[in-house]
């Protein structure tokens, strides 16, 4: 067991480059940063590489994708050297991942207690008995009233918000130790929003587990997370804790704040982000 | 002072199916929406809002009550061209919304072939410039444009047949930050210059509240509260719904959690 000081995962140089017809900057150019039992905030628009670090980190990308890096430690292994047996071993089980839209991402032929029992079944070899007392115990922790009428439904016949805390509870019942979600509340209202992510909230702390959020919503972010990285271009440009994200430095950074309408700091216009080609290389 | 209003909506109730299985997207929805204002609605999905939009457009037809437009009554039935000139959209997704085999000077050309009108490659050269973008992207095709360059292109073909109400339809909700700081600019910009009308539909109290001088929250096909932009930034809002979507537009809040009953 990994002492408290020592971070889950460790991210050195991380590049990937995925196939092209033409040479093309990297998707992500050498990444670096370090994951703890905390909650990680990773920011930028679409096309920053936000998304592909994620799948990176678990080896989600497609086969002709080149990932290299110095380091991608997980739990003291080597994430890129593992073989796919042992990998298949790690996703689900100790590095879960939650995705935008549960509407795409949970099995629309099978029952939601199948899918999330199926979890426990395969990683922990469970009985299907045992397995479902697990789901129905899972489903409570995410607060779904009444589970066992809810294991039954099948995926189109419960709302986003419920669907998500489905993929919630399928995703922490094997108590992993890292999670990463990938804009897991961009597509649910700003009340079940709120609803969803206390429970994620809650659930991290109780079982101390790490995670990484991915997120293009800058004040979500700066409220749930600890830290937060701000990526542009495939690069993280800067580095800093949640709550103060308002003494950003990097212009880029500063660009993204100022564009962004807030309620409480109404202006007449907003500042329109001049990008600067240097920051390609920051 | 009827001629004062832009938009007056009595009693407005929308329902889809029949039977049994009849839907009541709009429940009878009073608002009236005066001349160069600019008018929020926001609420949740499926509260009903882009509905009421719709019948303000002119695309919903099953709807009952009173629609009058520039004091003018309407009915649900087929509208006039001209009728129909008075108020445009603007669509959520601009990669849906533009025809990605068409260039963006055909797509500008269709609605002023469509109404008959004269002069039109002078029209689509003035409405580029009024959204900011360059003469020569009516040649490029859609796929070739960024997301806020199309939305540019979509907010252009609303502008075309001069109409006096805008209806945007979630304008931004597709875009990054910083366009999407661009495209509110342009909003804001183009009320400045010409006194339309706007109606936005958003989720966004931020993004309502940067536009908009009065806001309609709805909730279940209902109004709940009108507010104006200022009581919203105050927080001096009355309805417990308007003041959780209030909550909620800044960020995430442990203890103002519910969990669901």
């Amino acid at each position: 067991m990994l002492d408290q000081t020592t971070p889950l995962l460790s991210v050195r140089n991380l590049t990937v480059r995925f196939p092209s017809l033409h040479v093309t900057a990297p998707a992500v150019r050498g990444v670096n940063f370090d994951v703890g039992r905390e909650k990680v905030g990773i920011i930028g628009e679409s096309g920053s590489g936000k998304s592909t670090t994620g799948r990176a980190l678990m080896r989600l990308l497609p086969k002709s994708t080149t990932i290299t890096a110095d380091r991608l430690n997980f739990q003291g292994e080597e994430v890129l050297t593992l073989s796919d047996r042992r990998m298949r071993e790690i996703r689900g089980h100790s590095m879960a991942m939650i995705l935008q839209d549960p509407k795409y991402s949970l099995n629309p032929v099978m029952t939601v207690g199948e899918q999330i029992a199926e979890t426990a079944i395969l990683h922990e070899k469970l009985s299907r008995r045992a397995a479902r007392e697990r789901t129905l115990d899972m489903l409570e922790q995410v607060h779904i009233r009444n589970p066992a009428r809810v294991m039954d439904l099948y995926p189109h016949e419960v709302s986003g918000g419920m669907g998500q805390r489905i993929m919630i509870s399928m995703m922490l019942i094997t108590k992993p130790a890292l999670i990463i979600a990938d804009e897991p509340t961009s597509a649910l209202d700003v009340s079940v929003r709120q609803q969803v992510l206390s429970i994620l909230d809650e659930l991290v702390s109780a079982h101390n587990m790490g995670l990484v959020f991915i997120s293009h919503d800058l004040n979500l972010v700066r409220s749930f997370c600890d830290r937060v990285l701000i990526m542009y271009a495939g690069r993280i440009v800067e580095e800093l804790p949640a709550n103060q994200l308002d003494q950003a430095t990097h212009p880029y950074t500063r660009g993204l704040l100022e564009a962004l309408p807030s309620l409480l700091h109404p202006k007449d216009r907003l500042a329109v982000l001049q990008r600067d080609p240097s920051w390609m290389e920051a | 002072m009827a001629d004062l209003n832009m938009i007056e909506i009595e009693n407005l109730n929308i329902s889809f199916g029949r039977g049994s299985r009849t839907n009541h997207v709009v429940q009878g929805i009073d608002l009236a929406v005066r001349k160069g204002e600019c008018f929020g609605l926001v609420g949740e999905s499926g509260c009903g809002k882009s509905t009421l939009l719709g019948a303000i457009a002119g695309r919903v037809k099953d709807w009952q009550g009173s629609i009058r437009i520039g004091g003018e009554q309407l009915g649900p039935k087929k509208r006039t061209h001209e009728q129909l000139r008075r108020q445009q959209m603007v669509f959520q997704d601009p990669f849906g919304s533009l025809h990605p085999r068409h260039t963006i000077g055909r797509i500008l050309m269709e609605p002023l072939i469509i109404h008959g009108v004269k002069d039109r490659e002078a029209r689509v050269e003035k409405v580029l410039e009024q959204v900011g973008l360059l003469a020569r992207f009516r040649f490029r095709y859609p796929h070739q444009l960024s997301g806020g360059q199309r939305q540019r292109v979509a907010i252009a073909r609303a502008l075309i047949l001069e109409p006096e109400i805008l209806l945007l339809d979630e304008p931004t909700s597709a875009l990054d930050v910083s366009i999407q700081a661009e495209i509110l600019n342009l909003l804001k910009d183009l009320r400045e210059r010409t006194g339309l009308t706007y109606v936005l539909v958003s989720h966004d109290m931020a993004v309502v509240a940067h536009l908009c001088d009065r806001i309609a929250v709805m909730k279940d096909g209902q109004l709940v509260e009108i507010s104006t932009r200022q009581a919203m930034i105050d927080g001096a809002v009355h309805h417990p719904y308007t003041r959780m979507l209030r909550e909620g537009s800044l960020g995430y809040r442990p203890e103002g959690a519910v969990v669901p009953a």
